[in-house]
């Protein structure tokens, strides 16, 4: 199993998640923008930071890197793709999730834990938790407002495509848990297929006890379980259509 | 031939923009109580090359509408003029 890190310019969490992936016994390697080729590659990891340094938009610059071709060649393929922070930002401005990220709607940065619900398990980045489980997690952006139409966010909801929302310690998504003014409370959602997962909130930053709490595990653990053929594909939304596993 | 476009990008309508709400807010603390509502936008200037005025706008609609708006959330318009054939 090989995960490849996408290092942008303005990526500054491409070490935290190479140091969690590693941390499972994982192969792991950066991959650079200007690159060509994944190489191979079973996951791709696109990191938080701030890519071109946000201007523009978050993410608007980054998804014209030539590495972003091949991470949409490879999602297409059905490759397992995950984004996090500026990275799930990039995966909506490239169009492999919907939507789009506005400024927080408090106008702050926010830097602090919150609690997110799994709200799927079909999906190969949460195969290993409970449905409704409450994971906690840092968040650190300022462009972390997602937004769809209400069309979108239905379909989003009907094809149990939204993974993570923002709730309070209880479980239960309320205005005070929703620290961007996300649209639905939605902190990650996959592609239709499910191989492509975004997310606001760091799983990297919560891999290891002496970091603060270790439920970022969860995301990593579920995708190299899914990987490595431990769940039954029927479960699976990557099931059939050729999915690479 | 040399073309200025004045590419202005805007939140759709459907948009809460916390920006302008925040500014709308200051101006009424500034006693501005008149301002009915405020959007912020952003206003893109590009020069470029291009065979005539018809080329130069085929090219800064493809540049708005995959790079300089999100079609998701924004809505642009443009304005293109000659450049006086400044060389520079």
């Amino acid at each position: 199993m090989k995960v490849g890190v996408v290092v942008f310019p303005g990526s500054n969490c491409d070490a935290d998640c190479y140091r969690a992936v590693e941390s499972f016994g994982v192969d792991v390697r950066y991959i650079w923008y200007q690159d060509h080729s994944l190489g191979e590659c079973d996951l791709v990891v696109l990191p938080g930071g701030f890519s071109y340094g946000d201007y523009l938009r978050a993410g608007a610059i980054a998804r014209f890197a030539p590495i972003m071709d091949e991470v949409a060649v490879f999602a297409r393929a059905g490759g397992l793709v995950l984004g996090i922070c500026n990275g799930f930002q990039v995966l909506l401005e490239c169009g492999l999730l919907p939507g789009a990220m506005l400024p927080n709607a408090v106008l702050r940065f926010r830097c602090e834990s919150v609690h997110l619900r799994v709200e799927s398990t079909l999906s190969p980045f949460t195969c290993l938790c409970r449905p409704g489980q409450v994971l906690a997690m840092p968040i650190a952006h300022g462009w972390g407002n997602y937004y769809a139409d209400d069309a979108t966010l239905d379909e989003l909801e009907r094809r149990g495509q939204v993974v993570f929302r923002y709730v309070n310690e209880q479980g239960v998504p309320t205005s005070g848990s929703n620290p961007n003014g996300s649209c639905r409370s939605i902190a990650g959602i996959t592609n239709e297929r499910g191989n492509v997962l975004g997310m606001m909130p760091h799983p990297e930053r919560a891999c290891e006890a002496v970091l603060g709490g270790i439920d970022g595990r969860w995301v990593f653990a579920s995708a190299f379980e899914f990987l490595s053929g431990g769940v039954a594909l029927g479960r699976m939304h990557l099931a059939g259509d050729g999915a690479r596993h | 031939m040399q073309f200025k476009a004045r590419v202005r990008v805007t939140l759709k309508e459907s948009i809460l923009d916390p920006q302008g709400s925040a500014v709308k807010r200051a101006l009424h603390g500034m006693s501005h109580d008149n301002v009915l509502d405020v959007r912020i936008g952003k206003h893109i200037e590009l020069t470029l090359t291009a065979d005539g005025p018809e080329s130069a706008r085929r090219q800064v609609q493809e540049i708005a509408e995959k790079l300089l708006a999100n079609p998701v959330i924004e809505r642009f318009s443009f304005e293109l003029s000659e450049a006086g054939g400044e060389e520079r």
